[in-house]
């Protein structure tokens, strides 16, 4: 007999070992996530898998599952919650998605929708935050960047690189690279890289593919991030996935 | 019909796109009609707010001017609403958030290419402009959002015809979109 928790009442099994997070994903129960990946290692960074476990506030990604957990997720007060994150996350960087060449298969607007959020309730900061476009094939808006670290677990956790880092603490935290300059052209990170793909925002982009897909035909103007993330992690079918999330379904595909 | 609903509009810092994008209801505007009475509006050419049920906001807020304009249609609206990118965050005008007012000026007038005898307009009647540009809910309180560059005309007639029936105005995925 398996262990089992349970979220928003309904069972869900789960192996020791498994997270919160993924014992919902097998069962194809969709907790909002920016900074998790189903194949890094945990950060818990970007709250917004923030779950009440037996009603204790805790990170879905990070935090273990025992059984007899009653664990809840999809309720009113923990979308509003996470709306209020997202809008953090939004007036905290320059998030202008007309300008963006990521919009429409950006993760941070995918998850904005699917919380049916509507407008940014802080004051905007607009941080003064620099472009490296010094790269021949890659480039960094640090102005999209949600400090998720995703970039800087693919490259040492996949490519077996150290090409990023997050310095500074607080307001000041900000992506850097492994070069002495301070410019992404003199790191060894290359296009075809992992971490030049896994940026779940506009912050980190493959130069001259940006406009391959027309705005409008993109991923999350049909399709909503519960459905793409669940069928990224194998257990639903869809048509075509972002890049961010390419390097999942081929794992998937040659894994299982 | 003696008691329409009266709605306000206008563009602060926008391009008049969302206005445009109102317009691309199409026939239906005329179903809208019959129902609402244009108060201050570019599509009326009133210049100031009487009494108004509905104000519609485009654009943020860049000069002096703009907050005197969003100023009274707070005063005026019942409900007020920030229509569009710009409204919302600033949208594309905030983009010269990150470079100072001086620079601007001086690369529109006196820098730029093909400039000649280039002056900063300075012009009495002319609006001052703010240091950054700035959405509008930072100024007033806004009750409603429709986000979109621009929200398309299915989001304008959802909400206004959310609003006219009495049922309180939601959007459904297909119509949120912030580009």
């Amino acid at each position: 007999m398996s262990k089992t928790i349970t979220i928003d009442g309904s069972t869900i099994p789960f192996e020791d070992g498994q997270t919160i997070m993924e014992a919902a994903t097998a069962a194809s129960v969709y907790i909002p996530h920016l900074c998790h990946h189903p194949e890094y290692t945990p950060h818990g960074s970007c709250k917004l898998c923030t779950v009440k476990v037996n009603g204790r506030i805790c990170s879905a990604c990070t935090f273990p599952a025992i059984e007899g957990q009653d664990v809840l997720n999809n309720t009113k007060e923990l979308t509003d919650d996470r709306q209020r994150i997202t809008q953090m996350l939004f007036v905290e960087g320059n998030h202008l998605c007309p300008g963006c060449e990521k919009t429409g298969s950006c993760q941070l607007q995918a998850v904005a929708y699917h919380l049916n959020m509507l407008d940014n309730h802080f004051p905007l900061f607009y941080p003064k935050r620099e472009v490296d476009a010094s790269h021949p094939d890659v480039m960094i808006d640090h102005n999209r960047c949600i400090f998720c670290t995703l970039c800087v677990r693919a490259s040492q956790e996949k490519d077996s690189k150290d090409v990023f880092a997050i310095s500074g603490r607080g307001i000041n935290k900000h992506l850097i690279v492994n070069a002495q300059s301070g410019l992404l052209k003199d790191t060894d990170l290359e296009a075809t890289d992992h971490a030049a793909h896994i940026c779940p925002t506009g912050a980190i982009l493959i130069k001259r593919t940006g406009y391959q897909v027309p705005i409008g035909e993109r991923i999350y103007d049909h399709e909503q991030i519960d459905q793409v993330s669940l069928a990224a992690s194998g257990s639903r079918p869809i048509a075509a996935l972002p890049p961010s999330l390419a390097v999942e379904t081929e794992h998937h595909q040659h894994g299982e | 019909m003696a008691n329409k609903i009266r709605v306000a509009t206008t563009s602060l810092a926008g391009c008049f796109g969302c206005h445009m994008s109102f317009l691309d209801m199409d026939e239906r505007i005329l179903e809208l009609a019959e129902v609402v009475e244009f108060d201050r509006s570019p599509l009326t050419d009133i210049e100031h707010c009487t009494r108004c049920d509905i104000g519609l906001i485009e654009g943020g807020v860049c000069n002096s001017e703009n907050v005197h304009v969003l100023r009274e249609f707070r005063k005026n609206c019942k409900i007020l609403v920030a229509v569009g990118a710009c409204a919302i965050n600033g949208g594309l005008p905030a983009m010269r958030n990150f470079i100072s007012l001086e620079e601007c000026l001086s690369e529109s007038y006196l820098d730029g290419i093909g400039i000649e005898n280039g002056q900063i307009p300075n012009d009495p009647e002319l609006p001052l402009l703010l240091d950054k540009v700035r959405p509008i809910h930072e100024v007033v309180k806004i009750d409603y959002f429709l986000p979109g560059c621009p929200p398309s005309a299915d989001v304008f007639w959802k909400f206004l015809t959310d609003l006219i029936d009495g049922r309180e105005p939601s959007l459904p995925y297909e119509l949120v979109h912030y580009d």
